[in-house]
């Protein structure tokens, strides 16, 4: 009984902490941590320009162990906050055991599959296999060795569906192209290992590769720094990772993490749920970088060619496999 | 010999250790502009001021006392088991292969065959360095270490190639039925119709190590095995010329280790996630390293020091959660007590003993402390 009463009393003065600033957004991070330099910043970039347009506030918290993923969710949809936001596919299933506690609470989850997915949630998932298709068939025309190199994180099924995307754009320029795949390592460390980034793209090099693309979070800032020492070009991914080093990042995979995060703050507790959106080259979700650090190295007709397969794309006409679709890659050997 | 008193040994220096670790803690709360009270307040309330912060504690030091006692055993021979958290990477294979592939009726049942597939898993994890060291002498430290790394490979390449439901994008397996899952403390306390805990995953398992505390006190205290570990850990020329075969020792000593780390894998991987994920351990194989140093090896000592690790866990989250504190301070706070506790040991120690030798002399000769009538030297008077 006393431990009762010291559970309400505590939610209660949770609950009058949490009155003043109600349905204040939440944005929940993965492992990887706010300032990755890619897949997590793009979220926290997203809900700071949110917060700098309407002058708005929201929580946040970083992870440090599986067992907060429920935690955070739970104390942050007892707090208040509306819509919680969470980036990672690893939140799918806490959400879904979660999210019917608290019907009146909005979650959206950011890359994550739910098969049923509850009416108070949102799903949110990229085509990166088609953003990764068209910087392949860049990095491809960009090749003078017609090898190329991409450097994973750890080697799970998201990771190998970038890889799949951009072999097969490569493939459709070039199908003598070898791509030669690589993974940074088997623990999440990996995700931020910039000098093993770096040691593998000098392997790669050495194997001939000269586009090297970097699909492995704060490690990609080693690849791309190494990619720029050694004069070859690079590829970042999930932000715009051009102005790293101008000249050598031939152009970013973009993964608008940033915009899903913003329109979803901006939709507030209103925002539509019980859906599963995927955000592709049509809704402007993925694609490719271009700006004043990379014109110099897109020729008109690289441009051409990619904006014609986005087209097609878009049309339909052209289909890129999906390595989630049959848990293989008909460009890629893993 | 004795300069301290047994209490001074076993509390006093911990205690001390702790509380410089928290000024200095303090101290950097301060010069990043945080309030060191309201930090202090906020882990404390957040980690022991309710059943739900308490049941979070309670979670995290579960898995601290199996891998505490895990590194302990290996230190009474004088191993260093580095290798916990691979260890208990496999008894987490072990555990979830036990759940997935045995329809079991209820968790009663499941939980005994359960800790039986997450020790023999991390048990054989271990075998292989404990052989190598008995064997060839390959130091333990350094392939227990290597083996941390391989034990991450063969999870990833398991949980991605074999385990992982079809269409999933999450590398995890799926999830464990119905007839698996341990009563969390929020299950055990309805019983009682209280409603407490709500949503924490402390489970049954806590129960569990505890009773692994009292079972390891008697190995190492009360059994002729626990002895021969002792005596091995202590002189091994000894050990070699009582008749204690090292070989037998260094093997069994690691078994048992492993197998208790990997018997940390029912809490977190059996209790809470209910499915095995890629990043279930988290760093606590590392942690029970700190914990056996803090707890001088006894299972008593690991016990509280699991305990204050689960509240540096458990607290930090919440200081995370509700402050603008950055969970790398957090980091920081907890390798102070570790700094501290473990590897500054002699700092606190040494003007602590001075200190109690200077109140000694003070005193006149106690008749306990007065030198027993030798027989040897009075035979030589003779």
């Amino acid at each position: 009984m006393t431990l009762m009463q010291k559970f309400l009393g505590a939610s209660a003065v949770l609950a009058l902490s949490a009155g003043a600033a109600a349905a204040e957004p939440a944005l929940i991070f993965d492992l990887g941590g706010k300032f990755d330099k890619s897949f997590n910043e793009a979220a926290f970039n997203g809900a700071q320009r949110w917060a700098e347009e309407t002058g708005g506030t929201f929580r946040e918290i970083e992870l440090t162990s599986e067992a907060q993923r429920e935690q955070a969710l739970r104390r942050f949809a007892e707090s208040g906050a509306n819509p919680v936001i969470t980036t990672g596919f690893a939140f799918a299933t806490p959400i879904e055991a979660v999210a019917p506690d608290y019907p009146d609470t909005k979650f959206v989850n950011i890359d994550g599959f739910i098969a049923d997915i509850p009416a108070n949630v949102r799903m949110i998932s990229f085509s990166e296999h088609e953003g990764s298709y068209l910087v392949g068939m860049l990095a491809a025309e960009a090749s003078e060795s017609g090898t190329l190199g991409f450097i994973g994180g750890m080697d799970i099924p998201l990771i190998r569906h970038f890889a799949c995307g951009y072999a097969q754009g490569a493939k459709a320029v070039n199908p003598d192209v070898q791509v030669i795949a690589n993974f940074t390592g088997t623990t999440p460390a990996a995700w931020n290992d910039p000098v093993k980034g770096s040691e593998l793209t000098k392997a790669q090099i050495s194997q001939g590769a000269d586009v090297v693309y970097a699909a492995a979070g704060g490690t990609g800032v080693g690849v791309l720094q190494t990619a720029a020492d050694e004069g070859i070009y690079s590829v970042g991914v999930d932000s715009n990772q051009n102005h790293l080093h101008p000249g050598s990042v031939l152009t970013s995979m973009l993964k608008r993490v940033d915009v899903a995060v913003y329109d979803s703050m901006m939709a507030g507790a209103d925002i539509e749920t019980g859906v599963a959106v995927v955000l592709g080259l049509a809704e402007d979700g993925v694609g490719y970088a271009v700006d004043e650090n990379n014109e110099s190295l897109l020729s008109e007709d690289m441009i051409a060619s990619v904006e014609d397969a986005k087209s097609k794309i878009i049309s339909g006409e052209l289909e890129v496999a999906s390595y989630y679709a049959t848990d293989s890659c008909p460009a890629l050997d893993f | 010999m004795d300069v301290m008193p047994k209490w001074a040994d076993a509390l006093l220096i911990p205690l001390i250790s702790i509380l410089i670790a928290f000024v200095l803690s303090a101290g950097v709360i301060v010069a990043i502009g945080e309030d060191p009270m309201v930090a202090l307040n906020t882990m404390v309330q957040g980690a022991l001021g309710s059943s739900y912060g308490w049941g979070y504690t309670l979670y995290y030091t579960t898995n601290f006392i199996f891998t505490g006692l895990a590194v302990a055993v290996a230190f009474h021979a004088r191993m260093f088991n580095i290798g916990g958290e691979g260890q208990a990477i496999l008894g987490g294979l072990g555990v979830a292969l036990v759940c997935l592939y045995v329809p079991w009726p209820h968790w009663i049942l499941a939980l005994p065959f359960a800790i039986i597939g997450g020790a023999l898993f991390g048990a054989a994890w271990a075998a292989v360095p404990a052989y190598l060291q008995a064997k060839r002498g390959s130091h333990i430290v350094i392939t227990t270490i290597m083996f941390n790394f391989i034990a991450a490979a063969l999870l990833t390449y398991v949980l991605v190639e074999l385990l992982r439901p079809a269409g999933a994008m999450d590398p995890a397996s799926a999830g464990f039925p119905e007839g698996t899952h341990l009563p969390t403390f929020q299950d055990m306390a309805g019983l009682f119709g209280i409603t407490a805990f709500r949503g924490a995953p402390a489970n049954v398992t806590f129960l569990v190590a505890l009773l692994a505390c009292v079972l390891v006190w008697l190995l190492i205290w009360r059994t002729r095995l626990g002895y021969e570990i002792r005596a091995y850990g202590h002189s091994e020329p000894a050990a070699v010329y009582a008749g204690i075969s090292p070989v037998k020792i260094i093997m069994v000593a690691m078994l048992i280790s492993g197998a208790l780390a990997g018997m940390m894998a029912i809490n977190n991987v059996m209790g809470e996630a209910e499915r095995l994920v890629l990043n279930s351990v988290e760093g606590a194989g590392f942690i029970g390293i700190a914990v056996a140093l803090m707890g001088r090896s006894h299972p008593l000592g690991v016990l509280l020091a699991a305990l204050l690790f689960g509240f540096l866990y458990q607290g930090g989250a919440e200081l995370s959660l509700w402050t603008n504190i950055p969970r790398e301070l957090i980091v920081v706070i907890q390798a102070l007590v570790i700094l501290f506790t473990g590897a500054l040991d002699n700092m606190v120690r040494m003007p602590l003993e001075r200190f109690f030798l200077m109140f000694r002399k003070k005193r006149p000769a106690e008749p306990a402390t007065a030198p027993k009538p030798d027989r040897k030297s009075t035979t030589a008077a003779e």
